[in-house]
This record gives structure tokens, sequence and C-alpha cells, in this order.
């Protein structure tokens, strides 16, 4: 337990726009469950792969066993003693489970001695798998075991395992945990990588928090809690919420008992929602990402259709409207992901305004689309929303992230709803824009709209919400009036109260 | 190291000159290949591009343009609605034989009917209607169980040809034929012909196509249902955040192209053609996706691109005929142009980048 292992000293990979790593620096040592926490976007993978030979770090080197390690392919970390089991298989469904270890070798033995090894191995760890089975007929879980066991056969040094437990069933966790634990006690480092906090405190002896790209902490997850471990991942200090609520207005709509499942797949089911969303009020839902923030905009947009009697617009039940039939109510939307989601990157700014503008803005006449009324539009979001562009007939990825999420936000601000649901409005805009955008989304609601704000950075949330919730697997909290809260209050809210309570019952 | 680089925004340059410079390497290619073959290169490309236009012999040829380049035309444009939004119809030759079934069905079941006023409009729904269902099937198929529409529309290719030679050789045999297989030949009646002008080259088809073009161009142009179709095959997440209904939209454009098909199909076998026979079908709903692509799926590119493919069938004979050029050359031919033209696409939303640079 007291030597490292690996080291890694100062990695750095920078991307066009992002910088996905930025100075990382720490040592996982033999056996140990290293756990790597972050958000989506914090760096993990990079940082992964970096480790596995797929990325070259621009600066920085890693250490193994005591000797420089600079891998320049996945074979050569393989041979260095690295292995790594991918969130997505890459398994062929047709063959069977020693066909499929087999390709994953270097110098693959007869098939009859590979299945006798894996064999052993499945048993010597605990992980049952008949060899002679088709991938086809396995289990999510059960996949997961051919992927350990073709790396568990090249004897690793360090084990590599990315979300593993995002497709497994609670059983096939505890089962997976065991084997980890007899790995660990065998020597091997394990590096685990996980939003689950729950399951970090359960299984890892030491954890490194990274957001942004940066370490910002370390810490023993078997002594941290789960909400001091969440407050790091998504940014240490907070402000104390400054806003005075304001008047609460009428409820404008209604979410009753909302289900939804994901239509990604390995997206998060909506559990039992519950929500008053009232005229001038701008609610603020915070969370770590993947935790139904798309699903959740999706179901209140009308990407998703959720059965009846969950979602109320006054007394009308609208869960089977389309997207275009809640804008004329008045609900609009902005997604998270502008690029293919929130508008058309080929296609131009004017196309891209009749994207969702078509019916507020009265963009056709019997079907057909009025190009010049349509342009008028694009040039009014394009002037009022400052957003840099030669013209409204560019194309939408030639513009900035920043600039695209101004038009983007400007498109619904000025199509006047009723209701403005938006996810990570400011996310990669600069600073003064991202001003704009919060200042436009107060003015918003200062003329009697309601505003639903998702976002990951709680600053920003706590600056222009009144009230605030958080979704946690799926999960909605009551929402709270933001001024009197605690950053204990808000931590404790974003690390899922839910089952905490439970626990402390129990 | 050359490497690609993706382009900021398409280029309109490349996107114009990328058709024109894929035919410009198909002829240097093929002439390469006519001349393996031991022809003369320049006279092979001449007899292929310049005799059926300028020859001694084109007031024969010309009117075949129109006759090849009709049912190319109305094929390719269904198609490519579909293609637009991501929707593959592989099989417009099925729906061009049950098209083509249906309309001569009417035609000879009315038979010996004088009513041209009540015949043929009927031919013409029920061509398009025959190409319009057997489009449904994959269509339905796809929206009800997500079975894979491309390999659904060309298994249904085979099952046309099948049901074609039964007509040929039982329903709709010619009771006056002396037992030979094909049917009464409705290019010669009055009622049921397509013909407007034989010897012109000038069928109900040949409208029907320049019809056709201009519905596609104003659809896609300036509805709302074109602009939904390009959306969804460009970026299918911003098409259902915008409000498509991704299964009506696939109904719409394979019945759309099945119906199309369905209408070649009729105006072909009442009029070029003039008789259900076993082989009535020569490929043009497979061509026809050649076509689509070589126009980039724009109606006034496809017309051209139409005009360029009957050119090379027509051409390919003369050189046969005249050179005893192989058909297979001719086809190898024609897939030069298919595999140059996607080749030089690249060019329109990207561009090469010489010098070294990190690969990351």
């Amino acid at each position: 337990m007291t030597r490292a292992l690996m080291e890694l000293n100062g990695l750095t990979k920078a991307y066009p726009g992002v910088v996905a790593n930025s100075d990382v620096s720490f040592d996982i040592m033999a056996g140990e469950v290293h756990a790597l926490l972050g958000e989506n976007g914090a760096g993990k993978s990079t940082l992964v792969k970096t480790i596995y030979g797929l990325v070259k770090p621009d600066t920085g080197t890693m250490m193994l066993d005591g000797k420089p390690f600079a891998p320049a392919e996945p074979r050569a970390a393989r041979a260095a003693g690295i292995a790594m089991v991918f969130q997505h298989f890459s398994l062929f469904e047709a063959l069977d489970v020693a066909e499929n270890v087999a390709l994953g070798m270097e110098n693959p033995p007869p098939l009859r001695d590979l299945s006798q090894r894996i064999k052993e191995v499945s048993e010597t760890y605990g992980l049952p798998l008949d060899p002679s089975r088709i991938v086809g007929d396995l289990s999510a879980g059960e996949r997961q075991r051919v992927e350990i066991i073709r790396c568990l056969l090249q004897d690793p040094k360090v084990l590599i395992m990315d979300e593993p437990t995002s497709v497994l069933t609670p059983q096939e966790v505890e089962v997976l945990f065991q084997t980890l634990r007899k790995l660990r006690d065998e020597g091997t480092a394990i590096l685990y990588i996980s939003h689950k906090l729950e399951e970090i405190r359960a299984l890892c002896d030491d954890a490194t928090v990274l957001r942004l790209g940066k370490v910002v902490g370390t810490c023993d997850p078997r002594e941290t809690s789960a909400r001091e471990m969440a407050e790091m991942m998504v940014g240490g200090s907070l402000h104390v919420p400054e806003r005075d609520g304001g008047e609460t207005g009428d409820v404008l709509m209604k979410i009753k008992g909302l289900f939804a499942t994901s239509p990604a797949e390995f997206g998060t089911a909506l559990k039992d929602i519950t929500l008053d969303i009232r005229a001038g009020q701008v609610l603020g839902i915070g969370g770590v990402a993947g935790n139904g923030q798309d699903e959740l905009l999706g179901a209140l947009s009308g990407e998703i259709r959720v059965p009846p009697n969950q979602i109320f617009h006054g007394d009308n039940d609208i869960g089977h409207l389309a997207p275009d039939a809640r804008r004329i109510l008045g609900i609009c939307a902005a997604p998270e992901e502008r690029m293919g989601h929130a508008a058309a990157p080929d296609m131009s700014l004017t196309e891209n305004a009749a994207l969702t503008g078509r019916k507020r803005k009265a963009l056709t006449k019997n079907g057909f689309l009025n190009w010049r009324k349509t342009r008028d539009f694009a040039e009014e979001i394009i002037e009022r929303f400052d957003v840099r562009t030669p013209g409204a007939g560019n194309a939408a990825r030639s513009l900035s992230g920043g600039n695209l999420q101004k038009f983007v936000i400007g498109r619904e601000i000025l199509q006047d709803p009723q209701i403005l649901i938006v996810n990570q409005p400011t996310w990669g805009v600069d600073a003064s824009a991202a001003a704009a955008i919060r200042q436009a989304l107060l003015d918003l609601a200062a003329k009697g709209a309601a505003v639903i704000v998702i976002s990951q950075d709680l600053d920003e949330l706590m600056e222009i919400s009144d009230l605030f919730a958080a979704l946690n697997e799926g999960r909605l909290s009551e929402p709270r009036p933001t001024k009197g809260l605690t950053v204990e209050d808000i931590g404790l809210m974003l690390g899922g109260a839910h089952d905490m309570e439970v626990a402390q019952n129990a | 190291m050359i490497t690609l680089e993706k382009r900021p925004q398409p280029s309109q340059v490349w996107s114009m000159a990328s058709p024109l410079v894929a035919v410009l390497l198909t002829m240097i290619a093929g002439a390469g290949l006519f001349a393996a073959l031991g022809q003369d290169p320049i006279e092979a490309l001449a007899k292929i591009f310049w005799e059926p236009l300028f020859g001694e012999f084109s007031f024969f040829y010309r009117p075949q343009l129109l006759i090849k380049g009709a049912p190319l035309v109305l094929i390719a444009i269904g198609l490519s609605l579909g293609f637009r939004a991501g929707i593959w119809n592989i099989g417009a030759e099925g729906q061009y034989i049950i098209g083509a079934l249906s309309g001569a069905a009417v035609a000879l079941a009315l038979y010996p009917s004088e009513a041209r006023w009540l015949v043929f409009p009927l031919m013409v729904i029920a061509g398009a209607f025959g190409g319009f269902a057997w489009a449904m099937i994959p269509g339905i198929l796809r929206v009800k169980f997500k079975t894979n529409e491309i390999l659904v529309s060309l298994m249904l290719v085979y099952v046309a040809e099948q049901l074609l030679a039964s007509m040929a050789l039982g329903a709709m045999r010619n009771p006056d034929g002396q037992g030979f297989p094909g049917s009464r030949n409705m290019a010669q009646m009055d009622a049921a012909t397509s013909w407007i002008n034989q010897s012109a080259g000038m069928h109900w088809g040949v409208v029907a196509a320049f019809i056709a073009v201009i519905f596609a161009y104003v659809l896609l142009a300036r509805h709302v249902l074109g602009f939904q179709i390009k959306l969804a095959g460009q970026a299918p997440r911003a098409a259902a955040f915008s409000g498509t209904n991704p299964a009506r939209l696939i109904l719409f454009c394979l019945g759309t192209s099945g119906a199309l098909a369905g209408m070649a199909g009729m105006f072909e076998i009442s009029g070029p053609s003039g008789i259900v026979s076993i082989d009535f079908n020569v490929g043009y709903g497979f061509t026809a996706i050649i076509v689509a692509f070589l126009g980039r799926l724009h109606p006034v590119g496809i017309l051209l691109a139409a005009g360029l493919m009957a050119l090379t069938y027509i051409g390919g004979d003369v050189a046969q005929s005249s050179l005893g050029l192989p058909g297979a050359a001719i086809q190898v031919f024609q897939g030069m142009l298919l595999f140059f033209l996607l080749a030089v696409d690249v060019l329109t939303n990207y561009r090469f980048r010489f010098g070294t640079k990190g690969v990351a």
C-alpha cells in the first residue's frame, strides 16, 4: 500500500477551444482502488485515454513502476501492464466468449487452452462465465465479465474501469465489487471512474477529484461524506444567494408524478417528479450532469411524450403534445447541446431561426415558409443578442460555441414565451455574454414568464434563481427558496438527500 | 503529409464544380479503360458523348434521350427526398414494376374501351397508387417494427419481378397472342397510350418528370415539409426538437418516391415498352439512385444528371454496336462516374491541407 505504482506528473492536454487536462498530478498505489471523480466533461476520459496510450499529452510525464512510461499506442500500454474496461463494450455478438477473448489478445493460445484459462480465472475471481456461450445471449453484466476476464488474462498491474456500474443490476454490482477487492488484495492497482458517490465510498481507498480539467481535491472516500465529494465535484466555494424571491404568480404549469424513460441508450429515467411552475419565478435546477437533465428538458419541451395526467398547462393535460403544439401554448426550450440539437450545424442561421420560431413568429403561411420574414427574425436575434457573425446566411457551425448559444437563447426569448426551459444556458460562453444571457432570463421573468434554468453552475443558479431544486438519478428534490439556503443545504440536496434520509432512518 | 480539414462553411464553388470535375475524371479514367481494351479512347468517348447528340443519326438518338431520361428523373426526384432525410428507398425498381402492372391492369381490364378521358387518368392514378402501396410496405414495417427499409425495399424488388413474370405469362397474357408471353400492346391503344409524339420521344412521362422537378424544387425551397426533410437528414435530434414527426416523414418520403416510381413504370409500359413482358424492367430504379446522387439530390441537378446518364446509356449502345465495346465496359464506365462523384464530393465540406501536422 505504500509504493506508488503509477505516478502522473503535470499532465496537460488541450484541444482546440478547451483544456481537457491541466497540470494533473497524482499517484496510484499498488493494491488500492483509486477513484477518479468528476462531472461529465471534467476531463476523466481524456486522462484515462492518456494512460491507455490513446491520447498523447501536450506536456507532463508518467512513471510506471519507477520507470518512465509514455505509451505510443494502446498496444504498448497493454504490454506495460495497463488494462482497461470501457464503458461501451467492444464484443462480437455472434462469437462465443472464448473467441471474443482471443480476438482481444496479442498472441492467443489455442482455443481449448484459452477456454480452460477462462474457466480458471472466472472461478478464481468469482466471475461465473461459460467460455462456450455466445456473447449475443449474455446480459450486460456478463458481457462486462468477458471484458474483465480478457484484461485479467494479461495479468495487469493497473486496471482502469470506466463507469463500470452504469449498465449493471445491484446484484451484479456486488459481484463486481468482490472481484475488484480480491484483485486489490493481490496488489493490482485499480483506477475506478465514476460519479456515483455511494459506490465510491463503498469500494475505493483513495479519490482524486477533477473539475474543468484540474485536480481540485483528493480525499479518503471512506471518511468523506457524499455531500462533501459532491461539493468538490461541482465547485468548492459557493456564493450565498443574493436574490430576493420575486412575487409568486399563478401556477402556469403543473407536473404531477412524472415518469419518463430516456430515449438515449445510457440515459437516466425521470422518476416521480412533482413541480409547480409559477409565473414570474426563476426555478434553478442543479445537479451533477447525467442525472436526468436532458430528459427533464425533453419531457417539458415535448420531445419526450409522457403518459396522461403527468404534465398540465393550466387545466389541460399536455403530456401528449408535440413541441410545436407546446410552443403555441407558450412553452419554449433551449437544450444543452447546441450543435445538432438546439441548432442544425450545416444550416444557415436563417434556417435555424425557423427551427423553433415557425409557430410563434408566424413564419409560415399555408405550410410555406416566408423566408424574408424568417431572415428578419434571424437578424433581430443577431442584433439584440450581439451574435458575432457576418450575416444570417452563415452556417450555424461557423459560429463559436458562445455566439451560437446567444443565438439559441435569443431565438427562444424573442418568441416571448410564457414558460422558458433552458439547460446550461451559459456553458462555454464568455463572462460578459453569460451576464447578458442571465439578465435576459431575469428580464423575461420580470415580465411575468416562468423560467426554469437547469445548470451545473451553482454560482449561476444562486445568482438568478428564486427557487432551487436538485436532480439526482432522475429524481427532483423539493424546490426551496434560494434565499436562506446554506452551502450545506445545497450539498445535501445535490448528493441525493432522498437516499441519505433513508440511510439515516435505517 | 496531406490531411483533410473541415471547412467552416460548405464551399459553394465546389458543390457546383464537383459534378463537372467528376465527369472529367471519369472521361480520363474511361479513356484509359477503353485504351486498355484496345480501342481508340478519343473515338470511344466521341461515340458515347458526341455521336448521340450531334452525329449523323442524332435524329434517331435525341428522342431516345427523353425516353431514357424521363423515368430516371421521375424516380430520382422521389428518391432524393428520402435520401435527404436519411430514408433509404433502394427498391424503386420494384415500385416501378408494380406501378407498371397496376397501370397495365387498368388498361387491359377496360380494353377495348375508347374513352381516353377515363382510361388514361385512371391508369395514372393506378400506377401511382401501385408504387405508393409497394413502398408503404417497407414504410409501415419501419415505423411499426423498426425494420431496415433498405433491406425490405430491396427484397421487394425480387418479389415484384416474380409478380411481373407471373403476370406476363398468366393473367395479363394477350388472349390473341397465339400463346406467346406478354400482354396486348398498350402503346397502340388510343385510350391507353402515353405517347404524345412518338417520333419526337414525347410522352406523358416526360411532362410528369418536368412537373416533378418543379414540385420538388418548391417543396424543398419553400415548404415546411421540405425544411423538415432537410433537417431530419442533417441533424435528427434538432429535427425532433423542432417538432418533426419522424414516422410521418418516413411514410411521406417512401410514399412519394414509390408513387413517382410507379408512375414512371406506368408511363413506360403504356408507351416506350408497350407490353407487359418478363424482362420489361431494365434497371431504371437502380440507375436512378446514381442519378439522384449525381444530381446532388437537387431537383435541377437531377434533371441534368438524368440527361447525362441517358446519354451514357445511348452512347454506350452506340459504342457497343459500332466499336464492339463490351456492355460490361459501359457499366464500369457508369460506375466510375458515381465513384468519382463521391470522391470529389468530399471537397465541398473539406479542403486539403499540405504539410506536416501532428496527429492527435
